[in-house]
C-alpha cells in the first residue's frame, strides 16, 4: 500500500519536480562540457586513424614532464603559503563578532570582482624592476639592485596565491563555524592554555576545511593560465601553456588534448585520493 | 493585422532579403583581416577604395589567428571566407596543405609585378613589419647598440634584455650575432642558432609572448633593450617613453593576401586580390599606420612623402639593411623542426 501513501506519492511528485528543475543546467553542462571534453578526448587518440602518438609524445618527450612537474611544484607551494595566509584569516573571522566577520569575508572576497587579467597586472606594476616595491627598497637604501621579483616563477607564485586565497579561506571558515564554541571552553575549563586547546582541539577538528581549502587551491592551480603567462617571463612553462602551445605548434587540436587529458586525469586521482578522506561534497563547498 | 497577416509579411520580407542576397553574391566578397587599428588602416587605404573601384561589397570580418578557421572552414567543404590577410607562412602551408588556391597570376598584373621574393604560388605580400633592435635612450644616451653582436655583448652593453618567446626572427638574429651576413642566412643553421642562443639565455629578463608586452617592458623601462615590432616601439616612442630602434639588421616580416580553397566568390576575390596589391592603394597604407607596403611599387608613387618612407620597414633603403625573412624554409620541414625545438630550449 505503498504507493497510495499520500506523504510518499507527495516525495515522489517532489523527485520529478527537482529533477525538471534541474534537466536544463543538467542540459547545459552535457551540451556545453560533456560532449565538448568528450570530442577534445576523442581527438587526442583519433586523427586519420586511432594513434597514441600524441600520448607518447606526452610521456616520452622530457619537455612535458617538467612542465608537469612544474605545474605540480607551483601549486605546491601556491597551497601551502594560501593555507598559511588563509588560516589565520579564517580563524580570525570565526572568532570575532558578527559583524567584523561580514567585513572581513568582504574583503576575502572583494578581489573576486576584478578580473583575474588585471590583478595580474597590477602584480606587475609592483613587483618589476621599476616597480613600487623596488622603488621603495632602493629609495630606504635596502637594496642597491633591483630584485627580481617578476618574470619567475616567484612572480607567478605570488599572483596566483592572492588570486586563489579566498578558495582557501571560505571553506576553512565554512568548518571553523561547526566547531562548537563550548569545546574550547570545555579545554579551557580542564586546564589546558590556550594554544594546547588550539592545538588539541581546534585544529584537529578544522582538518577538513584545511583539507578542502588545500584540494581547491591546489587543482585550481594546476590549470592556471593568465598569470603564469603574463609573469612568468616565458620560463614558467604551466601544463595549460602547454596546451595553448600544442595547438600552434601541431595545428590540430589531437596534440594539445592529450595534454588537457593527462591533467584532467591527474585531478580526477587527486579528487579520488581526496574522497577516501573526506565526502567530496565538502570540498565543493556544500554541507 | 492579424498574427497570420504578419507572419506572412515576415516570410515574404524574408524571402525578398534572401533574394536581394542572392542577385548580389556575384559581386561580393569576405575579407579578412587581424582587427584592431590594423583593419581600420587598410579599410581606409585599400578596402573602400576597392570596393569603390571594382564597385564590389567588402565584407569585412576579423580574428587574431586565422589559421585554426582556415583550416576548419576549408575542411568543412564550404568556406565562408574569401580572401584572408595573414602571415605569410599561413598562405605557403595552407598551400601545401591544399587549403590555400594556388593564384594564376596572368589575372594579377599587380602582383606580377612584383619582385618574386615578395610573392609566393599562393600569395602575394601585402604589407611589411619587422623585428628590430630597439633600445630605451636613457640607458644608452649615445653608443646605443646597434646590431645582433652588441646585443649579445653583455659587457660593453650591461643591461636587462628580452627576446620574443618564438623562434620567428629570433633565430635569424641569433646568427646574426654569431657573424652570419644578413642575406646569407637560409637555410638556417639551426643548430649554430641554438648554440648561440644558450649564450644569451642566462641574460633575458622576459621572453615576450604578445606585441602588447614587448611595448609595456619598453615603455616601463623594465628592459633596456629587446627585439620588437618597429610599429610597438614607434608607439611608445609617440607616447613619450625614450625609446628608439634601428632596422639595421632587423627582419623584414610581412603578411600576405590568400584565397581559401573553393572560396565562394573566387573570380572576385582574384580581382580584389590584384586591387588590394595596386601601388597607390599600397602607398595609402602607411599615411595610416606604421607598417610599410607589401607592394615595393609604392615607393614610386610620389604619395609617401621621403620623411615617411625612411620611418618604414620596406622603404628600399630600410629594406637593404635587414634579412627578409624566408617563409619558405620556415615552412618547410627542417623549419618546422626547428620550431618544435624551441619549446625544449626555452624549458631546458
Amino acid at each position: 500500500m505503498t504507493v497510495s501513501d499520500p506523504s510518499q506519492k507527495h516525495q515522489r511528485r517532489e523527485h520529478w519536480l527537482m529533477l525538471a528543475l534541474v534537466s536544463p543546467a543538467l542540459l547545459v553542462i552535457l551540451l556545453l562540457i560533456v560532449l565538448p571534453v568528450g570530442w577534445l578526448a576523442w581527438q587526442s587518440i583519433y586523427h586519420d586513424g586511432f594513434t597514441l602518438e600524441n600520448y607518447r609524445r606526452v610521456f616520452t618527450e622530457d619537455i612535458y614532464w617538467r612542465s608537469f612537474a612544474l605545474t605540480f611544484e607551483i601549486s605546491l607551494a601556491v597551497t601551502l603559503i594560501a593555507l598559511l595566509l588563509g588560516y589565520p584569516v579564517a580563524y580570525l573571522a570565526n572568532s570575532v563578532p558578527k559583524g567584523w566577520s561580514i567585513l572581513i569575508l568582504s574583503l576575502v572576497v572583494l578581489p573576486f570582482w576584478t578580473s583575474v587579467l588585471v590583478r595580474a597586472y597590477a602584480w606587475l606594476a609592483l613587483l618589476q624592476r621599476s616597480g613600487v616595491i623596488n622603488q621603495f627598497l632602493r629609495y630606504f637604501d635596502v637594496i642597491s639592485e633591483p630584485l627580481a621579483l617578476v618574470h619567475n616563477s616567484f612572480g607567478t607564485v605570488v599572483a596566483t596565491v592572492h588570486i586563489l586565497l579566498p578558495f582557501m579561506v571560505l571553506p576553512l571558515y565554512a568548518t571553523m563555524q561547526k566547531i562548537p564554541g563550548d569545546l574550547m571552553q570545555a579545554g579551557a575549563s580542564l586546564g589546558a592554555s590556550p594554544s594546547l586547546t588550539f592545538f588539541r582541539v581546534f585544529l584537529p577538528l578544522s582538518l577538513p576545511g584545511v583539507l578542502a581549502g588545500c584540494t581547491m587551491v591546489f587543482v585550481l592551480c594546476l590549470g592556471f593560465y593568465i598569470t603564469p603567462e603574463l609573469l612568468g617571463g616565458g620560463r614558467t612553462v604551466m601544463v595549460s601553456m602547454l596546451v595553448s602551445r600544442n595547438v600552434e605548434l601541431y595545428n590540430q587540436f589531437g596534440a594539445a588534448s592529450a595534454v588537457a587529458v593527462v591533467l584532467l586525469v591527474s585531478v580526477l586521482a587527486i579528487f579520488f585520493v581526496v574522497s577516501r578522506f573526506i565526502s567530496l561534497d565538502r570540498v565543493l563547498g556544500q554541507k | 493585422m492579424t498574427m497570420k497577416q504578419k507572419f506572412g509579411m515576415g516570410c515574404a520580407l524574408l524571402g525578398a532579403i534572401g533574394f536581394a542576397g542572392a542577385a548580389d553574391a556575384a559581386d561580393q566578397i569576405t575579407f579578412v583581416s587581424q582587427g584592431g587599428a590594423y583593419q581600420q588602416a587598410q579599410t581606409v587605404a585599400i578596402l573602400d577604395p576597392s570596393a569603390k573601384k571594382l564597385g564590389i561589397t567588402i565584407n569585412q570580418d576579423s580574428i587574431p589567428d586565422a589559421w585554426p578557421a582556415i583550416k576548419t572552414q576549408v575542411g568543412s567543404g564550404k568556406p565562408i571566407w574569401d580572401v584572408v590577410d595573414t602571415p605569410t607562412g599561413n598562405c605557403l602551408r595552407g598551400g601545401e596543405q591544399g587549403l590555400i588556391e594556388k593564384l594564376d597570376f596572368s589575372k594579377i598584373p599587380n602582383g606580377a609585378a612584383m619582385p618574386e621574393a615578395y610573392r609566393s604560388p599562393y600569395s602575394v605580400s601585402y604589407e611589411f613589419y619587422s623585428s628590430v633592435l630597439s633600445y630605451s635612450q636613457k640607458t644608452f644616451p649615445k653608443d646605443a647598440p646597434n646590431s645582433w653582436a652588441d646585443f649579445w655583448d653583455v659587457k660593453k652593453f650591461p643591461g636587462r634584455r628580452a627576446l620574443r618567446n618564438h623562434p620567428f626572427a629570433t633565430l635569424e638574429a641569433a646568427l646574426m650575432a654569431d657573424g652570419v651576413a644578413p642575406d646569407k642566412l637560409y637555410p638556417l643553421d639551426v643548430d649554430r642558432a641554438f648554440k648561440k642562443l644558450e649564450e644569451i639565455k642566462p641574460h633575458i629578463t622576459v621572453w615576450w609572448t604578445s606585441g602588447a608586452q614587448s611595448a609595456q617592458l619598453l615603455n616601463d623601462g623594465e628592459v633596456d633593450m629587446e627585439m620588437a615590432w618597429n610599429g610597438r616601439v614607434s608607439a611608445v616612442a609617440k607616447e613619450g617613453a625614450k625609446v628608439a630602434f634601428t632596422y639595421n639588421q632587423g627582419v623584414l616580416q610581412s603578411t600576405s593576401l590568400c584565397i581559401l580553397k573553393g572560396a565562394p566568390n573566387l573570380d572576385t576575390a582574384v580581382k580584389f586580390l590584384n586591387e588590394a596589391v595596386d601601388p597607390v592603394h599600397q602607398a595609402n597604407l602607411p599615411l595610416h599606420i606604421d607598417y610599410g607596403p607589401g607592394n615595393p611599387k609604392a615607393f614610386e608613387t610620389n604619395v609617401i612623402k621621403p620623411d615617411r618612407a625612411a620611418q618604414l620597414p620596406s622603404e628600399p633603403a630600410n629594406a637593404a639593411k635587414q634579412a627578409l625573412m624566408s617563409y619558405a624554409w620556415w615552412s618547410s620541414p627542417a623549419g618546422e623542426a626547428a620550431e618544435k625545438r624551441w619549446a625544449s630550449f626555452m624549458q631546458k
